[in-house]
């Protein structure tokens, strides 16, 4: 599963983006499309180990999903893709244009009212996820089975 | 009271950017990165070890990089065929990032290198979310791992450029469903090439390398739909390609039968025939697409 290099690469860009405001991060939205190639929920448990340490522990995840669509080259006709995809028309047989299905997009933050909570260590560096190595940035995680 | 921060990046902004320098590097050095994909014991390295040793012998500077969670087994192997090997040891992650992939280039990747050939970690979920800055993005099947691979790993095989089948030369031993595989591999992924190869019979890996070397002249490219919106790089044949939008469906096949092998049963054969709605076409005078065996009329 990649979800742990995912949620940690999350982390990593949101802190970036507010360190500036002095403030804790309450929630934190993803948009994830269907053929996004991501499991909610293994994103979901991966991101709390990712956010331990960090200035985002404690920051709630809250994951949209997004339908696969398509629209048909050849007849115009517009529909879902279904998991897993059918790339083709079903009246036609023409290739479709995805129209979504695939993002994997950070949203946006809302912030607490003060400081962050101190839920986490505020300064050091940051902890691997216990038991989990680590190398270079990224933390290091398991092969899917 | 809460603030609201909008951020709308994308969570593989990093990576990306990385493989769109990394494309750049491999461009200026006139190298095109062949990324393979497919799960553990699909025979990549046999094959790739045949791949690398025709490329040496008829005149193609090639070179690999190999991935794995650890040991170095398979550049070793490799580096049999006379081709410079370097590995990555992932320390268990399950994939590769554009980012490690271009450490390990820089000040290795020999001048003139042609075509690089880097083998993916051995798992289809997670390498194929993560572009490496490559031209040409494989996916690999064996005959023994199943009909439903393609449907299952909607991903791997829906955003691959070219599909090979591995292992053929067992196939009827395994009770290979060649149809069902080919109409899983078309529904996810319209009109992509499938070639069949054996390494150790060696069937169908000239064909391959060819396939190879026309996509890293430009000659062929195949534009997979999942690959049609979101990716800004992923899949971009570099400066200047004009692949990705508006692009008919078809041109890529049309160039694939141009100079391919013949439809025979044997070498080479190049799938690109589609869903059962396409077969009408099939019998239309002038279609170009070749017909998946046993759809034949
Ligand atoms: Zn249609």
């Amino acid at each position: 599963m990649h979800e742990l290099s995912i949620a940690v690469a999350v982390v990593e860009q949101v802190e970036e983006a507010v360190r500036a405001q002095g403030r804790g991060v309450e929630t934190l939205t993803l948009r994830i499309g269907e053929l996004a190639g991501v499991v909610p929920e293994a994103l979901d448990f991966s991101f709390g180990l990712a956010t331990e340490g960090t200035a985002l522990a404690g920051t709630r995840l809250l994951i949209e999903t997004v339908d696969a669509r398509g629209r048909c080259d050849g007849c115009g006709r517009e529909a879902p893709t279904g998991m897993p995809p059918v790339l083709w028309c079903a009246a036609c047989g023409a290739t479709l244009t995805l129209l979504g299905g695939r993002e994997l997009e950070i949203v946006g933050v809302t912030l607490t009212d003060g400081p962050r909570d101190g839920k986490g260590p505020d300064d050091g560096p940051r902890a691997a996820p216990s038991g989990l190595p680590v190398h270079d940035e990224e933390a290091g995680h398991v092969p899917h089975r | 009271m809460c603030r609201t921060v909008d951020l709308h990046q994308a969570v593989l902004a990093k990576n990306d950017e990385n493989a769109l320098a990394l494309r750049g590097y491999l461009g200026d050095r006139g190298t095109v990165a062949v990324n393979l994909l497919s799960s553990p014991g699909s025979g990549k390295t046999a094959l790739l070890e045949q791949l690398l040793g025709r490329a040496v012998a008829g005149g193609t500077p090639a070179a690999a990089v190999t991935a794995d969670l650890a040991t170095e087994n398979d550049a070793t192997r490799l580096a049999r065929s006379g081709a410079p090997v370097q590995q990555i040891l992932t320390d268990g992650l399950c994939h590769l990032e554009a980012g490690m992939l271009q450490r390990r280039l820089e000040g290795w990747l020999p001048e003139g290198t042609r075509l690089l050939f880097v083998e993916n970690v051995g798992n289809l979920v997670c390498p194929a979310s993560y572009d490496l800055g490559e031209t040409l993005r494989v996916a690999l099947a064996s005959v023994t791992e199943g009909e439903d691979k393609p449907v299952k790993y909607p991903a791997a095989f829906g955003l691959a450029h070219l599909v090979v089948i591995t292992k053929t030369d067992i196939a009827d031993a395994v009770d290979f469903d060649r149809e069902a595989f080919l109409r899983g591999v078309q529904q996810v992924n319209p009109g992509v090439p499938v070639l069949e190869t054996s390494a150790r019979t060696g069937q169908g890996v000239d064909a391959l390398l060819a396939h190879v070397l026309r996509c890293a002249a430009g000659d062929e490219t195949h534009v997979p739909v999942l690959a049609r919106q979101h990716e800004r790089y992923l899949h971009s044949h570099g400066p200047g390609d004009g692949n990705g939008h508006g692009q008919p469906r078809g041109d890529g096949q049309a160039q694939a039968h141009g100079d391919g092998p013949a439809h025979s049963d044997g070498d080479g054969h190049v799938h690109t025939a589609g869903h059962p709605l396409e077969r009408e076409h099939e019998h239309e005078p002038g279609a170009e697409r070749s017909p998946v065996r046993g759809r034949t009329p």
